[in-house]
């Protein structure tokens, strides 16, 4: 990991709220995170978490209303997005920084052919001609693995299986170099034999091209066999940042630590019975006041439902830099409130 | 019974399950979907077999035909003494009550107009002649036993969360005493932290009541925590039955060494050591198989004979069958 290096994407408090008449939800508190050069970024989360919600904040992506990015900064190499104009957002977006999302049926359109969509950002972004942009969308093709590849330009997405239209939209993501991939649980709706080719895949493409991502899952088991960092993200905030190895080596948030208990191991001795979370994850109808996990909290006390914890750094690096964690239980016990 | 061996509660013979392909004009039949192609497992009481497969491999459609959700193609089904298949419609009622189900989405198997207590009833008031009292007396009863607040009886399925959804579901498959349960992708729908609250329940449930289990599903580490023996289905067909350990420790057919595998484990020290075997392209379509063993086309091992005769699962050691020429000498 290239430490020091500026980081190509920084996001600093983001804050979206969803107003509905039916009320409001606070999907995102206060998330700042940093992306560095060439660097996988692992975010993982259950349902709700935010995990989603952060990244397609960031471009704007959410429809608002009901959605409103109410805080924070996006910076794209200096520039915040938060406040570019919706033609400024449209450049970087397919352009600067690429997705992937979960599900490559839904998000290919059944009507054009796979060439025409890998040709679209091309044409649109760096203004090729169209031969210009077909030759480099079957480079684009081989890239990704897809064999035979000028003849499938012409093919629709639903002549592809799944694992060959997610490569598609790789292929896609990829066609403008961006300098950042967000990738949305892309390999959730594969079969393992495929989710192992895809994985392949960007490990290979990571060497080629060297751009940075950002990958959002609830697998811990994928994080684990790619990342670089991880982010756990629960009740829509960050609970613990760092490198992978120590992130799960020595989690510190009693939620990652539960969350790694609960999954049953592949190999090795058989755990007796399985150590469940009991509970439900927090509804997030009001801004946090409490550290949203100390509901289900093996070893919340007074403070945890009284005060939200900040991140803070448990290697001596700064917030964002190292190994950094949002827990009352595992802060070192202020002085004043040794006992609450 | 006082065999030391436990008989079998459940017994599938060369089971089939085709869907027909009618095209043309004349909506001919002109192929078949052979979804499950003569599959042969037991189940004894009190047993877990798990079952294990990738998307279209069949798993699900030998729950549902075994159960005669479907009417199978053919082959035999013996459930607790009886050949399900042969069962007239009244006397399939009848056998309902000892094998029941649990579906992957709580969401769609739930009647969203029906309250909690009406939907946990609707089998009791089916198949049982109690009173009015006795029901909600067995409802409740039903409730505490997985987990749910009695004074939630009368709200209905939206108000819950998916893995409260899937305790309802439970407890309606347990209303009538079931011997048998086939559960069919139980946790795919929930996320992680309730997966485990799920699964300690069916284990619970299964050690207070004596439940035998057919264990549906593609997590593979989960299937390891729940099953005693674990059979792999691909494109139909069963690729190995194993005892859980053997089967984890060591596969024996390709594709089951394959997919164990692919799955990735969170562990970032254990990721990075482990030897991947990337099978190359996509399952072949179930309408067509490719001849010779369905799993030539993919096979990292694949030898000539593959590709003309079929495998035939047979005992390769003890507990193990395996249907794959690298293990079984062909016959002849």
């Amino acid at each position: 990991m290239p430490d020091g290096a500026k980081p190509v994407l920084e996001v600093r408090g983001l804050k979206t709220v969803f107003r509905t008449r039916s009320g409001e939800v606070h999907a995102v508190n206060d998330v700042s995170f940093s992306l560095r050069p060439g660097e996988l970024l692992g975010v993982v989360g259950e349902s709700g978490s935010g995990k989603s919600v952060t990244m397609m904040s960031l471009i704007g992506l959410l429809p608002s209303p009901p959605a409103d990015v109410c805080g924070g900064q996006v910076l794209l190499g200096g520039t915040d997005l938060l406040k570019a104009r919706p033609e400024e957002l449209r450049k970087v977006r397919g352009a600067r920084i690429g997705f992937v999302f979960q599900d490559p049926m839904t998000s290919l359109n059944p009507v054009f052919t796979v060439g025409s969509q890998i040709m679209e950002p091309l044409r649109v972004h760096k203004g090729m001609s169209k031969p210009e942009a077909e030759a480099r969308a079957v480079e684009l093709l081989e890239l990704v693995g897809i064999p035979d590849a000028r003849k499938r330009l012409k093919s629709y997405p639903h002549q592809f299986s799944g694992g060959m239209r997610q490569r598609v939209m790789i292929a896609i993501a990829l066609a403008c170099d961006p300098e950042v991939l967000i990738a949305d649980e892309p390999t959730t709706a594969l079969d393992v034999t495929i989710q192992a080719q895809i994985l392949e895949l960007v490990k290979e493409l990571r060497q080629k091209l060297g751009m940075a991502i950002i990958w959002i899952t609830h697998d811990l088991g994928v994080i684990a066999g790619i990342a670089d960092r991880v982010m756990v993200m629960y009740g829509g905030q960050v609970a613990e940042q760092g490198p992978v190895r120590e992130v799960f080596g020595q989690p510190q948030h009693p939620y990652t630590r539960a969350l790694l208990r609960t999954i049953p191991k592949l190999s090795g001795a058989r755990e007796g019975r399985l150590a469940a979370i009991e509970g439900q994850p927090p509804i997030l109808s009001a801004a946090p006041t409490a550290c949203p996990f100390a509901a289900r909290c093996a070893h919340a006390f007074d403070r945890c439902r009284t005060e939200n914890p900040a991140r803070r750094g448990v290697d001596g690096l700064p917030v964002g830099a190292g190994h950094d964690v949002a827990c009352h239980w595992t802060a070192p016990a202020p002085s004043e409130a040794a006992h609450a | 019974m006082l065999d030391a061996e436990p008989k079998p509660l459940v017994q599938v013979r060369n089971l089939k399950m085709y869907f027909p392909i009618h095209s043309g004009l004349m909506r001919r039949h002109s192929g078949d979907v052979k979804a499950v192609d003569d599959v042969s497992f037991e189940i004894r009481q009190g047993e877990t077999l798990g079952l294990v497969g990738e998307s279209g491999c069949g798993k699900s459609t030998v729950g549902r035909a075994i159960l005669r959700l479907y009417e199978p193609t053919a082959g035999s089904v013996v459930i607790d003494g009886d050949e399900v298949p042969a069962l007239s419609a009244e006397a399939l009622r009848k056998k309902r009550p000892v094998m029941q189900m649990v579906f992957q989405d709580p969401q769609a198997s739930l009647n969203p107009r029906m309250t909690v207590a009406d939907i946990i009833r609707e089998p009791l008031d089916e198949h049982t002649t109690l009173s009015r009292d006795e029901k909600l007396a067995r409802v409740y009863e039903l409730m505490d036993q997985v987990g749910l607040n009695r004074a939630f009886a009368n709200r209905y399925p939206y108000a819950f969360s998916g893995g409260q959804r899937q305790r309802i579901g439970i407890a309606r498959a347990l209303a009538l005493n079931p011997k048998f349960i086939v559960c069919d992708e139980p946790i795919a729908a929930l996320d992680v932290s309730i997966q485990a609250q799920v699964v300690n329940l069916l284990e619970d449930l299964q050690e207070r009541l004596g439940l035998t289990y057919l264990f549906i599903s593609h997590d593979l580490s989960m299937v390891r925590h729940i099953a005693d023996r674990v059979a792999v289905m691909y494109l139909g067909q069963i690729a190995e039955i194993s005892p859980r350990d053997a089967l984890y420790a060591r596969p024996l057919h390709p594709y089951a060494e394959a997919l164990l595998s692919a799955v990735p484990e969170p562990d970032p020290s254990r990721e990075g050591a482990r030897q991947r075997i990337i099978l190359r392209g996509d399952v072949p379509s179930p309408a067509n198989p490719p001849r010779g063993c369905n799993f030539c086309t993919r096979c990292p091992k694949v030898m000539p004979i593959c590709r003309e005769v079929e495998p035939r699962l047979i005992e390769a050691e003890p507990g193990r069958q395996v249907a794959c020429h690298l293990v079984n000498p062909s016959p002849g």
